[in-house]
């Protein structure tokens, strides 16, 4: 059968290329521009080739950032995760509970991020934060800004604070899918509570735990704002994850070169995962 | 496997129930024999799974008990009346294989390995899945997966019953028959009490030895399939059950002589009835469409195959008629009630005819 081509259907599409074209591809060039180039300001430039990613690749401040981040991922989703399944399993199911937990739940994510670093850094401070002067009152010496143990364990708390409902409100969205049924035969085939769990809830969860998964660990390896607001990178460099050192190098220090060789070894460390990330979701689904 | 005694129960979904019409079921009594295949039928909403859930657990009732072989478990758990439950819907758990959601429900119990693989084998034997053993449960489709639902129902030998609610619905017409009667045939074989829930009067009548049949939250009639062919006690039966159902008309009646409009039709005896609203009930298998008795206008003939169904008004009343394939309608059409097929009601539900 003879198609119609009709080239007028581009029209459609312009106007969303036309804003990805400014929202993202042009800086994004921009950032690469940079990445390969020198500059002593007045907007000369001069050609740098692979210096700056040289550089960046070997500077030991770079591979300490990026395992401190990591680090820092890999403990926030270590307790997000399974105190989010927990919330959501014990979340009601119907009733009045139901919109007043979910509204609870909401609270910190309709929080901008820097307030929220603004309220963490008042709370734990030890001469006006309810916190922190009550934790020094009953005897225990925490002091955000001296000890990197207690910065470490501020920002983490704050940021378990901050998104665990995200994982929870997942969860629950996966929970409440999944219909009375399987309960009943559950209870009827004698399951224990675990294995209702391990065999209906989690398998129900498993798509959304992924998503949840990676946007947590996204948001977690880009963090910036709460911790420059709370600690600011320090003590020493104890708190500095990679957008912290990669602001300090362009805005602090204003070496555009070096910042934007950062931006794009992010970029692309981003890519890989979610590409890994989305790999394994395809591959769950072509499994079933 | 175990006699059901379902007493006085009533259940309501409101935390309050004040009427009648707050009552999901509004009052059970029925005892399921031991090892005796039942069918709860009736349309959506009348209450068979509320009756259903109850028996098994998953729902406890607002008033009433329910004794398995004499003792109480009202307030047992589901678990602990040792049921077996197959429901509407396939509810497979898919991340295990088709073998361990057979064995589940064993496992769950604490059965020795041995003992949970030559039950699971033999039932996977019936169902016709053995080759699928070792597949996952979540790549099957809705007929399989059904399938393993009503496995997981067979397993357990020791059950004190086997409840199906409307089990058959998402299956293939044609798989339907099979299962059915392997489920028949497992009922000859085992003797489980079996109690069978469904909106469907062919599977009702050929599935069970005993046909409740339930009409707005109570039971309406309790019979075999031929006696709730031959003898409605409610007219909603008499219209549920046959195809096409019941035709029920307004009379009045004196002595043993029924009046219709204009028409008399004589009664094989003299109902007992008082000033109730009288009604009168026959099926069209006992209309005689012929020559002679009362003038009919007829509406349409169907051909469904084996017979004919006559459609015709009698007295400006729609009543259906079934004639044999081969007979013709005649050209003055009338027609005469067969007396065995007269079944008299007053206020709906049926009354005796004296001599």
């Amino acid at each position: 059968m003879d198609k119609t081509w009709n080239n007028k259907a581009w029209f459609l599409v312009l106007p969303v290329l036309v804003l990805v074209a400014f929202t993202a591809v042009i800086p994004l060039m921009t950032v690469v521009n940079y990445s390969v180039q020198d500059t002593f300001g007045n907007n000369v430039f001069t050609w740098a080739g692979t210096e700056w990613f040289e550089e960046l690749l070997s500077s030991s401040r770079f591979w300490e950032a990026m395992v401190r981040n990591l680090v820092f991922s890999f403990i926030i989703l270590a307790i997000e995760v399974p105190l989010g399944i927990f919330i959501a399993l014990n979340m009601p199911k119907k009733g009045w509970g139901v919109p007043v937990c979910l509204v609870l739940m909401s609270l910190p994510l309709l929080i901008p991020w820097n307030v929220v670093g603004t309220i963490w850094q008042v709370f734990g401070r030890n001469d006006i934060g309810l916190l922190g002067y009550y934790l020094n009152a009953i005897g225990i010496d925490y002091n955000y800004v001296q000890d990197p143990f207690d910065a470490w364990v501020t920002i983490i708390i704050m940021d378990v604070w901050h998104w665990t409902s995200l994982v929870v409100l997942l969860c629950y969205a996966g929970l409440v899918s999944i219909p009375d049924a399987f309960y009943q035969a559950a209870k009827i085939d004698g399951a224990s509570r675990w294995a209702v769990f391990r065999y209906i809830q989690l398998p129900k969860m498993q798509r959304v735990l992924l998503i949840a998964v990676l946007l947590r660990f996204m948001d977690s390896f880009m963090i910036y704002t709460e911790p420059f607001v709370v600690t600011g990178g320090g003590p020493g460099n104890s708190t500095t994850f990679l957008s912290i050192d990669l602001v300090k190098t362009a805005l602090g220090q204003f070496d555009l070169g070096p910042a934007a060789a950062m931006s794009l070894v992010y970029f692309l460390i981003i890519l890989l995962l979610s590409w890994v990330f989305y790999t394994v979701m395809t591959n769950y689904d072509a499994e079933r | 496997m175990a006699r059901i005694d379902v007493n006085n129960v009533r259940h309501s979904y409101l935390p309050n129930p004040r009427t009648d019409a707050d009552f999901a079921l509004r009052e059970v009594h029925h005892v399921f024999e031991d090892g005796g295949a039942y069918a709860l039928l009736g349309p959506s909403g009348c209450g068979k799974t509320t009756l259903l859930n109850i028996i098994s657990g998953l729902l406890h009732p607002s008033h009433g008990r329910l004794l398995f072989d004499g003792k109480d478990v009202t307030n047992l758990s589901t678990q602990e009346r040792n049921i077996a439950q197959v429901f509407q819907f396939p509810v497979i758990y898919d991340t295990m294989t088709v073998y361990d959601n057979l064995a589940f429900p064993l496992r769950n119990r604490g059965v020795p390995e041995a003992d949970v693989d030559r039950k699971v084998r033999e039932t996977l034997e019936m169902i016709d899945l053995a080759s699928w053993a070792k597949k996952k449960a979540r790549g099957l489709t809705a007929d399989q997966k059904q399938k393993i639902s009503l496995g997981r129902g067979l397993v357990r030998s020791d059950v004190n019953a086997i409840l199906f609610d409307e089990p058959l619905t998402v299956i293939d017409p044609h798989m339907k028959w099979v299962l059915r009667s392997q489920l028949k045939q497992l009922h000859r074989r085992f003797a489980y009490t079996m109690v069978y829930v469904t909106h469907d009067q062919t599977e009702a009548l050929t599935f069970a030895d005993q046909v409740v049949v339930m009409y707005d939250g109570g039971i309406v009639q309790i019979g075999t399939p031929a006696e709730l062919f031959a003898r409605p006690r409610h007219t909603f039966v008499g219209y549920f059950i046959g195809s096409p159902g019941m035709n029920v008309m307004p009379v009045a009646i004196e002595g043993k002589t029924a009046t219709l409009g204009s028409q008399r039709i004589e009664l094989p005896g003299a109902p007992k009835a008082g000033s109730a609203a009288l009604e009168l009930g026959i099926r069209p298998e006992y209309v005689r469409l012929g020559r002679e008795g009362m003038a009919v206008s007829i509406s349409k003939v169907e051909d469904v195959g084996r017979h004919k169904v006559v459609r015709a008004k009698l007295e400006g009343r729609e009543i259906a008629a079934i004639i044999g394939e081969d007979d013709t309608v005649p050209a003055e059409p009338k027609v005469r009630f067969d007396p065995t097929g007269i079944n008299i009601y007053a206020d709906s539900w049926r009354v005796e005819m004296g001599a």
